[in-house]
């Protein structure tokens, strides 16, 4: 089924981590509404292999809003111009015909583009890989009903472990700032009585990490907060600023 | 043909497991040291069993394709996790677990290894707790439970519709613990494209780092393939776009079994296909069945908006069909049910392939209970339609934005439209009771192997099997090979074995993209996927079976003289792997086509349309097909079939009714 929506694009190609790159225009035809955005450039892809051109490279995977692969900054918006989606639930009955759309990956220097659109991210993973858990090895865990958990902290917990780790935050915040991202994590497992024991030292850790990676300050600016596709709260920065004070107090004994 | 040794240990099916923990060898710590590792997968089998095993003191090494091992695709799984814990004094035990699944699966799995998986599943949610992981809960702070199909009892623990996600996103923090304390050494981006074999064992893996196209070599004392299914075979499926069989297809080509490949699960309660461009299918999920009623109209053809067809008009007919489980009935019964209705011209929506799932009765009825609860004398049906779609939205809130979302419609207003999509493969690459396949030192986990769901894996355990199996299996069985490898030094990769692997991968790298043809990767993608879904895909026939395997071989013959693969192999080129994983599909397609004829019988999800009863259920053989058929590779086009004989000792096979 083809659909009736031309549309102009810019993309950004870059080669390589270290070529430069520019944003190179083409054209879509009969592109179907109930199209994903993804699917639109699955078309535009088909139509440059065949002609033996190299296809536009984008991250993806799940493509229902869960991996957190997904990654395209679409007309200055981290995952385009809807709230609360992330690029692959974006879908063409979104854009109007003769719509010019432009694609840039995200920016940001922790986050090195890999070719064209897709970048690399393992920042992320070396942040958790700091502290972004609970010590607890195979076996040794307790009966999982031993341990009560009020219904408002494990929905408030769960409401942070949410986050899916796509780093449209980062993309957001003009400072680059990892905030929300290192936040939501701390926040999942302080609101948790499994995660009191390393409570303090998980926040020192993983927020000297952070830094370390290069991402920015918080400016308190709500960019993140206002681009993130599952709706992760500010106030887990304030609850993470909270346990930072306290670590740092902790630590100065 | 030969017989294949499963390895079952000896004892009552109660002391099997037991017994064998507490006498299978072990390795000293400092052995353990010494001792390499390697994983291929990061999902919910690969990242809990090398967390685990890096925690013993193994040297783990872990490979992932996507940029994280977070994103495996196991964060998809939305439903849930089954464990016999009984917290809900419903009933539930070990033993109907194992009798749940067994049956659910159509009397096809090996008893051992699914009473094992029971009796381990209460350890996995008791671990996920500990992890964090946040589980949903009741106001008195313990744990909540659902239904699933194919079973009586509420044993599935849940995280709203995201399970797989916060399941995934603790064995991930245990595997980053172990990365960041230098046990684990991850490897992202790159994808594992030969086994290497050294005297008869698996010692290691040649390995494409994605990024930049350089081919690695990996040395491993055992190699555990945690690679997942290949339900893309199918080109449309549930499945993330990169799921594959390449890991599993290079080790079958290599002398690991393939067994039972055309055991596949095509899940009923999916989003309908809407048109030429789609490049995957949305599940949503079976937990939903728990609150929708699925019907179509009485009348064939019947055009009328579902809100206006009245209630008596509607067919509401897996309760008319199965009325002890009703909506409840497992994947297999109701996808072919669904299939029958709109075959028979009942089908709704555009394209007369769909049917309702419809929330409205059960929307109502939590209406009613929050009205009452506050209080609220005569509430009329606006109000309590408004307080049960709340409570509705919490339960299952993101899966309804989620339809909304992909179809434009309004699910809280109006039912869901679905229809059955590939979800799952219940085969996969043989293993014997220790998880090895038949190449000593090459192990499968998960959904990789051909595991402990039959012919059709019943709602919310594969989860379960993927954790028991990295958790709290092969932390064991691993001893009992590993044990006698202490001696074995690590073996240099230039030997001539790892210089070979690596020489073949190169040339054919080499060879896709020389071709130069005509047609895209997905061109072939799309076909193969066609020619599956038609015939090895809910109904087999004999004649579509024969039809089907020589179309797939023309079809790989023709991906060898006109794909056309731009770029280089020295650059990240995700097309360049797509070819990889496409031709290998096109090699597992023609195998599981010819196992699907072989297997004279329906069962579970295999359903070939000569075997059925007169109510059109399938037909099981079980004086013939009681075993699990595994495919050796010969040579190319070439599979010789070995049998594993399946006693069942414990239970009493029977026809399975869900009447
Ligand atoms: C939409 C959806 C919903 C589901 N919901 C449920 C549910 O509610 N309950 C339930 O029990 N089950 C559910 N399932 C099934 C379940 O999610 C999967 O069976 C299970 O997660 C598979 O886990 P795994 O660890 O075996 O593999 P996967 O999670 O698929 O992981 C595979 C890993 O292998 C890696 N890999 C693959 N090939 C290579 C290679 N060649 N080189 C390097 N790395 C490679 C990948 O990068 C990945 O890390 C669902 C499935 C789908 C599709
Ligand atoms: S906080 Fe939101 S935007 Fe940032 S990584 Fe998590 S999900 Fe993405
Ligand atoms: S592709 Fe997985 S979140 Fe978009």
């Amino acid at each position: 089924m083809s659909g009736n929506m031309n549309l102009t694009l810019k993309v950004w190609r870059q080669k390589n981590k270290n070529a430069e790159g520019k944003l190179v225009n083409y054209q879509v035809k009969d592109i179907s509404p109930d199209m994903s955005f993804l699917e639109m450039i699955d078309v535009l892809n088909e139509q440059l292999i065949v002609k033996g051109d190299e296809p536009i490279a984008f991250d993806h995977d799940c493509r229902e809003g869960i991996c957190g692969m997904c990654s395209l900054y679409i007309n200055g918006r981290p995952h385009g111009p809807k709230d609360r989606i992330t690029t692959c639930q974006l879908h063409m009955r979104s854009f109007e015909d003769g719509q010019t759309i432009t694609i840039e990956p995200w920016r940001a220097a922790s986050f090195p583009i890999v070719k064209d659109l897709a970048v690399d991210r393992s920042a992320f993973d070396r942040i958790i890989a700091s502290g972004g858990y609970v010590s607890v090895n195979t076996g040794n865990a307790q009966d999982a009903n031993s341990l009560p958990i009020g219904k408002e902290d494990a929905d408030l917990s769960f409401a942070a472990a949410a986050c899916i780790g796509c780093g449209a935050c980062v993309a957001a915040c003009k400072n680059a700032s990892a905030m929300l991202f290192v936040s939501a994590k701390v926040s999942q497992l302080a609101l948790l009585p499994q995660g009191q024991p390393e409570r303090y030292l998980r926040v020192h850790n993983m927020v000297a990490k952070m830094d370390e990676e290069g991402f920015g300050n918080c400016t308190n600016t709500g960019a993140c907060e206002a681009e993130c596709p599952k709706g992760i709260s500010l106030s887990n920065i304030a609850r993470m600023n909270r346990d930072f004070f306290v670590a740092g107090i902790a630590s100065d004994n | 043909m030969s017989i294949l040794d499963a390895k079952i240990p000896e004892g009552t099916l109660e002391q099997k497991w037991t017994k064998f923990r507490s006498s299978v060898p072990l390795v000293n710590p400092a052995n353990k040291r010494n001792l390499e590792v390697i994983v291929v997968g990061s999902g919910l089998a690969g990242a809990s069993a090398a967390a685990s095993l890096a925690e013993l003191g193994y040297k783990v090494k872990v490979f992932c394709f996507q940029d994280s091992p977070r994103r495996a695709h196991s964060i998809a799984a939305q439903g849930g996790i089954n464990a016999a814990k009984n917290y809900q004094n419903d009933g539930d035990s070990v033993y109907r677990l194992f009798y749940d699944t067994i049956k659910g699966g159509d009397y096809r799995s090996r008893e051992a290894n699914v009473y094992r998986l029971a009796e381990v599943s209460s350890g996995i949610i008791d671990q996920c707790v500990a992890q964090g992981v946040p589980f949903a809960r009741e106001y008195g702070g313990m744990l909540s439970n659902r239904s699933f199909g194919g079973t009586q009892v509420q044993r599935t623990f849940y995280a709203a519709g995201q399970t797989g996600q916060q399941l995934l996103l603790g064995a991930y923090s245990a595997l980053e613990r172990q990365i960041g304390m230098g046990a684990v050494k991850m490897y992202s981006r790159h994808e594992m494209l030969e086994t290497v074999t050294i005297d008869g064992k698996c010692r290691g893996i040649i390995a494409r780092d994605l990024t930049t196209g350089k081919l690695e070599r990996h040395f491993g004392h055992a190699v555990l393939l945690c690679t997942g299914g290949y339900g893309n075979v199918f080109y449309l499926s549930t499945n993330a776009m990169g799921s594959n069989v390449t890991a599993a297809w290079k080790a079958h080509k290599k002398g690991a079994h393939f067994a039972n490949p055309c055991f596949t699960q095509i899940h009923p309660t999916c989003i309908p296909v809407s048109g030429d461009h789609q490049s995957k299918l949305t599940l949503m999920s079976e937990s939903l069945r728990n609150d929708g009623r699925i019907w179509v109209p009485k009348k064939a053809g019947d055009t009328r908006k579902p809100i206006d067809i009245p209630e008596e008009e509607r067919d509401y007919y897996l309760e008319r069909r199965y009325p002890a489980f009703g909506n409840l009935v497992p994947r297999d019964v109701a996808s072919r049910a669904a299939k029958e209705r709109c075959d028979a011209g009942f089908g709704v929506g555009n394209s007369k392939m769909a049917v309702y799932l419809d929330f409205a009765f059960n929307m109502d009825r939590y209406g009613h209970i929050e009205a009452s609860k506050k209080g609220l004398d005569n509430p009329d049906a606006h109000t309590i339609r408004e307080l049960g779609k709340g409570v509705v939205k919490e339960k299952y809130g993101n899966l309804f934005d989620m339809y909304q979302q992909i179809t434009g419609e309004n699910p809280y207003e109006t039912p869901m439209r679905i229809y059955p999509a590939v979800h799952y493969t219940m085969g996969g690459l043989w293993v014997d009771y220790n998880l090895m396949t038949t190449v000593p030192g090459l192990y499968a986990l998960g959904e990789a192997n051909f595991s402990d769901h039959g012919a059709n894996r019943l709602g919310a355990s594969a989860l379960m099997q993927g954790l028991a199996d990295g958790y709290f299996v092969i932390p064991y069985t691993i001893g009992s090979y590993l044990s006698k490898e202490i001696s074995t030094k690590s073996i240099d990769t230039n030997h001539e074995a790892f210089s070979e692997a690596e020489k073949a991968v190169q040339e054919k790298l080499n060879k896709f993209l020389a071709i130069k043809g005509t047609k895209s990767v997905d061109y072939f993608h799309k076909k193969l996927g066609k020619i599956m879904w038609d015939e090895c895909g809910m109904a087999r026939t004999e004649a579509g079976l024969k039809k089907s395997i020589d179309d797939v071989r023309a079809l790989q013959k023709e991906f060898w003289s006109d794909v056309i693969v731009p770029g280089s192999a020295d650059e990240f080129n995700p097309e360049l792997e797509k070819a990889g994983r496409v031709i290998d599909f096109l090699e597992l397609g023609e195998l599981m086509c010819i196992d699907a004829l072989d297997r004279n019988e329906s069962c579970g999800g295999h359903f070939r349309e000569e075997f059925q009863t007169e109510e059109g259920e399938a037909l099981r053989d079980d004086e013939k097909y009681a075993y699990v058929a595994a495919w050796e590779f010969k040579a190319q086009n070439q599979f010789e079939l070995h049998k594993e004989e399946l006693k069942y000792e414990n239970i009493k096979i029977a026809q399975r009714s869900y009447k």
